[in-house]
């Protein structure tokens, strides 16, 4: 599935510019250090954390999207870098895990 | 070796909005450099980490990336409180970061681990008072 599919969707909706990578996997977690250093690259990657690290942590990462899971967001300056550095950024109103559960069963 | 490349950056003092800006810069010219992926994400994760480090615990510091045909070498140099026990500072797990700082999700206790397990030489120069370099070694 591409990040682009996930516009199918009604429970993601998308907050900055979507993409054509191929998602590979999913991952979850809320805690930068450790998304940090396990977040594999291509996956779709679910958290409640929105301040402007987890845009870092996604660049450095080269997960192929964001999902902000619980009614999380993003204000407009942090949707404006997202664009800018070319990070697809989705929000929902899931849970982390029903989030994932979703992504994971499309793959 | 011959040095391809030489790259410096300050990274300033308790400004959490501006941490990635030189891991960001140093991930875009491995890449123009055409650095296997593999590699590039282990620079990008040690230097980030190293970048947050700076910020919570160091009042910022000088970072200095110098790439060279089989490895890339990343020195983060500050002058902050030093680290008073490394082997502690080195588990998994071990923080001394302030709650603010867990509140945007870090402080785990991950940063050093996080940097070892990435570079393929790190060492950690330590003093009290006058501050810490750590230099971590990359192949490539």
């Amino acid at each position: 599935m591409k990040v682009s599919d996930l516009n199918k969707f009604d429970e993601f909706s998308l907050l900055s510019d979507d993409k054509d990578t191929e998602i590979t996997g999913v991952f979850c977690c809320d805690l930068l250090s450790i998304a940090m250093g396990k977040a594999p690259s291509g996956s779709a990657w679910v958290t409640v954390m929105a301040n402007v690290n987890t845009l870092a942590v996604a660049s450095l990462t080269d997960v192929a999207c964001i999902i902000l899971a619980e009614g999380t967001t993003f204000d407009s300056t942090l949707i404006d870098k997202a664009k800018e550095e070319g990070i697809a950024v989705y929000k929902t109103d899931l849970p982390i895990f029903d989030a994932a559960l979703l992504v994971k069963n499309s793959l | 070796m011959a040095e391809l490349m030489e790259l410096n950056y300050t990274v300033s003092n308790e400004d959490f909005t501006r941490a990635g800006e030189a891991s960001s810069d140093v991930k875009k010219k491995l890449k123009q450099l055409g650095v296997s992926p593999d590699a590039i994400r282990k620079v990008a994760i040690a230097l980030y980490e190293g970048e947050i480090n700076m910020i919570i615990h160091a009042y910022g510091g000088k970072i200095k990336v110098t790439i060279s045909e089989d490895a890339i070498t990343l020195i983060l140099a500050d002058k902050g409180p030093g680290i008073a026990d490394i082997e502690k500072a080195m588990q998994a797990g071990y923080s001394t970061a302030p709650d603010k700082v867990r509140s945007l999700g870090f402080g785990a206790g991950m940063g050093l681990p996080n940097m070892k397990k990435n570079s393929d030489q790190m060492d950690i120069k330590t003093e009290l008072g006058v501050g810490t370099t750590v230099t971590m070694v990359i192949n490539i």
